[in-house]
């Protein structure tokens, strides 16, 4: 029934000749999975920027955006992590140089500011809750600690994997999995930096205006 | 042969005896034949596709079929033709671009807000306002002033003007002699506009799932002739109790399989309230929260002189209990809450009442009491009301309530 | 008789047990006691049977720490009959409640009990049946049609696999622990909410499909990966066999829909727990929003489930017509239109809601326009078995039918997409026979037809022709005798989800449409007996590599493939590359050099059952268990991270090995 079974000798030829016996190398997938898994991540982020559009209206006759948000403070905030994007491209810039421990420095610089950012952030919600405009206020305020508080997740999330990786950058260098590793990290970070600006826009400047 | 056929034969007789029943193919009312006739034309329509698809499915596997007698057609390497492929998108488009056309047309002109017009020879329209409850409906005659729960009674041959609100949860209202569904949804008002063209008695209920007492949420629409109509106005003048804020209330708790009852009178505006989710004491409605915090996001209250102001003095006390904010023109939760009172548990029992209110000291925090009237004299003296758009009615504030 | 109004304490927390005590295990549910009873027996019959055959050790070795494509894609299919197993029980109860309860009885199942079983019925069909299925297809199938050797990320297979099966299980415990929910499988709120879906139901129903969908979401990712890193040297897009094609369109509609899905249900979960105000009525809450939110993932949803069957339909017609697909660019584009167009229908799921004449004409429009590329892909297999040779085995039944079925259900789906006609037809019994109607033609036979196509190709062994004919031909009979009856019902004005009815006219329907399902249920034995019988003589039944005499290269392995695939590295010159293997007269050359593959792992299954137990301690209250679960869940992956020996050669002299064997049976 197939043609299987009659002989031929020799491998499989190919365009370009006989098959070449070492086996072929594909490119790591790491760096296109992890851009899918990005672009899903932004679409959670975008479906809550949807309902922070949809609801953030919403007061309930409770604080407003104009009550509750203070400019400088979230400058601040700001700075801290755009800051922490700009120190991680640095301690990128170190790794493709070879440069071990100047590598983990800056990584911990990174950590230090993302910390910073979520301390703030943290000291920010715990003062919302602190005078009754907690999420459970109103429909604007749930929008509001949601969409935050999901990037703030997020950054906390990718702080933990900082410093893991700073860990294992230690104990194994720079090696092919450690760089690609911090490719990956250096891709997230960047992103909740993007993420954030449009936080920053969206929330805290539009209502502001 | 045949005693096997036996059981079959009965089912499919008693099937098509029972036929008479198909109030989609059948129905009694404009509403319902337009969306009749529009089912019929697309259907047939699409069997233009759907019977040669169907056909060429079976057909074409049989007639190539493998060990047919003569393969001499076989043809393993056509796998291609632009012309055949420029027929199969063609057609297609040109079926779905004339059942646009109708779908647009017929979409607009059976759009549920809006008011009949299809014909001269229809009486006055009546307006109706139906109320979705757990698990019955409401339905009030504003201008006759009389409601009834579970049975719905036009006159023939006149629209029917219904506006429709949910007290919890969604359900749709659903008659399907006489036109389609639409969803009630509470704080919110849609519309339906229908009318019965020939007397009867139509099944109706709803077609949402809405809890334990869905099943049962089933309710008899009578179209009868006009004097018929207005003699069941006057039985419900007679019989009923009336309809206020506390009777709704307690006709609000969860029931299954509710009888029908009347209400002689309604409170005026009530379905308004019911609308705005304050038909309870002390809330705010809807609309006046939707204009307070359209202004708030305006900043059209910071000079406004609100009952918080004065609870700065509080804030030691307030503060433990993170009710309030120094100095922001913001009002307590309470006011606006709604659900919570109106809890059930799976077998239809409510867990909250409206009268469990007030009783949670968080939300008061130790600050004064504060009425939503307080705050409806606020908003009228801070001249909040201009626009129009989501005015709440004046009255309740000289109603004394 | 209405009944009475009783005020109903609160649950009482405590702080070990959090809300669960001995009152949530449902004992006066003589129902549930003997659905546990069976469970449990059957349980127990299974566990002494895997200790007598010593079963336990190749169980973990082989199985659960796998990270094959290839096993793992069984997995799933027997996750998918499993769970099918209770989808369908469920619709059995319902066909016999309403078959009974006309009026005014009140049949057999309380309306408590009956609420759960059509919630439950939709979750598991969609979540647990249909996603596993397809999952399980694509996984075993795709790797090898591009001729790779695993997807690209093995061990995040795994892990997704596993937490499908954790939310499944969650899914499963709620019948002996509490209850499930009743609120419909899309549990709009506000009936969804805090305030109107007390007890531990609900939570069950959002923890088990989070998990699962973090599982779901991940493997879309992973196969996306997979599609564009992992070809075969020489396979460009367009030689791509149908079937990865479509399953690269469904995994792209995955990545970009569950995450819709997953924040929706994050904010449903905290109106719940947190008494957030995104769905309540007060307090600025939109519920309407939850209802466009939910179907702008539930209508890709739907495509997901169809797009890889179609491209199964596509692969058995070329196959068993002798006949290259007709039009293969056209159905590329036209499944890559069908993907796009998904994301513009949603609205149609709600025309009923009041959005306007503008809303509803463009939604309904859209919603005709993508039937366009399915009507074309319809065409397209009838042009493929046109002058070709049709040869009626299992799978080619299976596909003729669905294809019918699939047909008729698409034109009621049309016509629902009429605004006015929708109007009628919402939440009525004809919209529930329209789409039975598409997911039983489309998908569920699809899958039907996938298995018995592809079960040689896993097994080295054919299923029994005469019991996969009866099977067939009972679930064909079955479907239209359960179905029919229904939309008969939608047109005489019945709605959904009723448990009890007045009028006795409406009782010969629901009979006949007992009497299909029943039917169906005979076509299910069929196919389980046919699985048991082939395995029992499965050294008559034995088949080679290539049993269909097919076209694409998942034929070229062996028959169960070798755990590498490919011996070699292959060089794709074009589509259909083995059917000109196969003219050319090619062998697998005996030079071999060493396969980099990966180790097997437990970390996919640990995580996973440390994330039901999160699941379980959220439903249930319990705090300091879902702390520790949580925490366990971190730090188990941050430990797994610091692996780095995750992959090992197999050397010359195994594969040289495994090659001359050839596969046995």
């Amino acid at each position: 029934m197939t043609m299987l079974d009659t002989p031929v000798t020799g491998p499989i030829e190919g365009p370009d000749g006989p098959a070449h016996s070492q086996h072929h190398h594909h490119e790591s997938p790491t760096p296109i999975g992890f851009w899918v898994y990005l672009m899903s991540d932004c679409i959670i982020f975008g479906t809550l920027f949807a309902t922070y559009a949809v609801l953030g209206g919403n007061y309930a006759g409770g604080p407003g955006p104009k009550d509750l948000f203070e400019p400088g403070f979230v400058a601040w905030e700001t700075a801290l992590l755009l800051i922490s994007s700009v120190t991680f491209g640095i301690a990128m810039l170190q790794a493709l140089k070879h440069k071990l421990n100047a590598t983990i420095i800056w990584l911990l610089i990174t950590a230090l500011f993302g910390i910073g950012f979520l301390v703030m952030e943290v000291y920010e919600f715990h003062h919302l809750i602190h005078i009754g405009a907690g999420p459970d206020r109103s429909a604007f305020l749930s929008a509001f600690f949601l969409l935050v508080g999901t990037h703030g997740l997020h950054v906390t999330f990718g702080t933990i994997w900082l410093l893991t990786l700073v860990v294992q950058l230690k104990t194994r260098g720079l090696g092919e999995a450690n760089m690609r590793r911090l490719s990956t990290l250096s891709m997230f970070w960047h992103f909740l930096d993007l993420i954030w600006i449009g936080v920053f826009s969206f929330v805290y400047l539009v209502r502001l205006v | 042969m045949l005693k096997h056929l036996k059981l079959p034969l009965m089912l499919m007789a008693a099937v098509s005896l029972a036929g008479c029943q198909y109030e989609v193919l059948a129905p009694s009312g404009w509403v319902a034949v337009q969306e009749r006739n529009l089912l019929i034309i697309s259907t047939v329509l699409m069997l233009l596709i759907i019977v040669p698809v169907i056909f060429m499915t079976v057909y074409f596997p049989w007639k190539y079929r493998a060990d047919r007698e003569d393969t001499s057609d076989y043809a393993p390497e056509w796998a291609h033709s632009t012309k055949l492929e420029l027929i199969v998108w063609s057609v297609p488009v040109v079926i779905v671009a004339i059942l646009g056309v109708f779908l647009a047309i017929y979409t607009y002109r059976l759009d549920p807000y809006r008011p009949l017009d299809h014909t001269e020879n229809m009486g006055e329209p009546i307006e109706v306002e139906a109320v979705s409850l757990d698990w019955k409906w409401l339905f009030i005659y504003p201008e006759e002033g009389v409601a009834s729960v579970n049975e719905l009674y036009i006159p023939e041959g006149r629209p029917v003007n219904m506006k429709l609100s949910s007290s919890t949860v969604m359900n749709t209202f659903w008659v399907p002699a006489l036109a389609g569904m639409v969803y009630s949804m509470a704080g919110m008002e849609t519309q339906l506009h229908f009318i019965a063209d020939e007397q009867g008695e139509f099944q109706s209920r709803s077609a949402h799932y809405s809890g334990p007492g869905f099943s049962q949420m089933v309710f008899k629409t009578h179209a009868v002739s006009d004097d018929d109509y207005n003699a069941w106005i006057e039985k419900l003048k007679g019989e009923g109790a009336p309809l206020t804020r506390a009777s709704y209330l307690e006709l609000e708790k969860p029931t299954i399989a509710a009888p029908i009852s009347y209400y002689s009178s309604v409170e005026e505006g009530l379905f308004d309230r019911v609308v705005g989710l304050c038909v309870e004491e002390n809330k705010i409605c809807m609309g006046e929260m939707m204009m307070l915090d359209m202004h708030r996001h305006a900043g059209n209250l910071e000079g406004a002189e609100t009952p918080d102001a004065a609870a700065t003095e509080h804030d030691a006390e307030a503060n433990a209990e993170g009710e309030h904010s120094e100095g922001m023109n913001v009002l307590p939760k309470s006011l606006f809450e709604y659900d919570k009172q109106r809890s059930i548990d799976g077998h239809g029992h409510l867990i909250g009442a409206p009268s469990d209110e007030g009783q949670d000291d968080a939300h008061n925090g130790g600050m004064e009491e504060i009425s939503a009237l307080d705050v409806r004299r606020m908003m009228a003296a801070a001249a909040l009301s201009s626009d129009g758009l989501c005015l709440p009615n004046q009255e309740y504030a000289s109603n004394g309530n | 008789m209405a009944t009475e109004v009783a005020q109903t304490t609160q649950e009482s927390i405590s702080p070990i047990f959090g809300r669960l005590s001995l009152e949530s295990i449902p004992y006066h549910e003589p129902i549930l006691i003997f659905t546990f009873l069976g469970v449990a027996v059957a349980g127990l019959i299974v566990l002494g049977l895997m200790t007598y055959y010593k079963a336990w050790k190749p169980l973990w070795t082989d199985w659960v720490t796998t990270i094959d494509h290839k096993k793992i894609g069984i997995m799933y299919m027997v996750l998918g009959f499993i769970m099918f197993v209770r989808g369908f029980a469920d619709a059995l109860m319902m066909r016999l409640q309403q078959a009974m309860a006309a009026g005014g009885a009140e049949g057999y199942l309380p309306a408590h009990h009956y609420d759960q079983v059509f919630t439950a019925h939709g979750v598991i069909m969609i979540f647990f049946v249909a996603m596993a299925f397809i999952t399980g297809i694509m996984n075993f199938v795709m790797p090898l049609q591009i001729g790779a050797r695993d997807v690209a990320f093995p061990f995040l297979n795994n892990f997704s696999f596993w937490m499908t099966v954790a939310g499944a299980l969650l899914v499963n415990l709620s019948l002996f622990i509490g209850e499930f929910a009743r609120v419909g499988w899309l549990a709009f709120p506000p009936l969804s909410g805090a305030a109107y879906s007390t007890g531990p139901g609900m939570d069950y129903y959002l923890w088990a499909l989070q998990i699962a969908g973090i599982g779901t979401t991940l493997s879309g990712v992973n196969m996306v990966a997979t599609i564009f890193k992992m070809r075969a040297p020489g396979m460009k897009l367009f030689d791509m066999p149908i079937f990865t094609w479509t399953a690269l369109c469904t995994n792209i509609l995955i990545v970009a829909a569950f995450p819709v899905l997953t924040a929706t249900l994050t904010m449903l979960t905290l109106d719940r727990y947190l008494g957030t105000h995104f769905f309540t009525n007060d307090l600025g809450g939109n519920p309407m929003m939850y209802v466009n939110l939910i179907w702008i993932w539930g209508h890709p949803e739907v495509y997901i489930l169809i797009l890889p069957l179609f491209g199964v339909f596509s692969e058995i017609v070329a196959t068993f017509s002798r006949k290259p697909l007709f039009g293969y660019k056209t159905m590329v584009w036209a499944t890559a239109c069908i993907m796009v167009l998904s994301f513009v229908v949603w609205l149609h799921h709600f025309f009923t809601m009041g959005s306007g004449a503008n809303v509803n004409t463009f939604f309904g429009i859209t919603t005709m326009i993508i039937a366009v590329p399915t009507g074309v892909k319809i065409f397209n297999w009838l042009f493929t078995m046109y002058k070709g040779r049709v040869h009626f085995e299992v799978p080619m039944l299976w596909v003729i039918g669905a294809i019918v079925t699939f047909t008729i259900g698409g034109m009621t789906g049309v016509m629902l997409a009429i605004p006015p006609v929708d109007f009628q037809f919402h939440n009525s019994l004809f919209l529930i026979a329209h789409f039975h109607n598409v997911i039983i033609g489309g998908v569920v036979w699809g899958v039907y037809a996938a298995v018995y196509y592809w079960w040689p190709k896993a097994f080295g062994f054919k299923l029994h022709d005469g019991l996969g004919k009866a099977s067939f031909w009972c679930w064909f009979v079955g479907f239209y005798l359960a179905f029919m009856p229904l939309y008969a019902l939608g047109l005489i004005g019945v709605t959904r989800r009723i448990n009890s009815y007045d009028d006795p006219a409406w009782q010969p329907y629901f009979v006949i449409a007992a009497i299909g399902a029943v039917m169906i249920l005979f076509g299910i034995l069929f196919t389980f007996a046919n699985f048991a019988y082939s395995i029992y003589k499965r050294k008559e039944l034995a088949c080679g590599s290539d049993p269909w005499d097919a076209r694409t290269l998942d034929w070229a392995t062996q028959s169960p493939p070798a755990k590498y695939n490919f011996p070699q590295d292959l060089h794709i010159r074009g589509r259909d590359e083995f059917w000109r293997m196969k003219q050319e007269g090619f062998k697998w050359s005996k030079n071999y050099s060493p396969i980099h593959m990966p180790h097997y792992t437990h970390a996919g299954f640990v995580l996973s059952a440390l994330a039901m137990i999160f699941g379980f301690a959220m439903i249930w209250y319990i705090w300091w268990l879902a702390v520790v679960a949580f925490v366990g869940v971190v730090s188990f992956t941050i430990y797994h991270t610091f692996n780095y020996n995750r992959d090992y050669y197999i050397p010359t002299e195994e594969i040289a090995e495994t090659e001359a064997k050839g596969a046995t049976v």
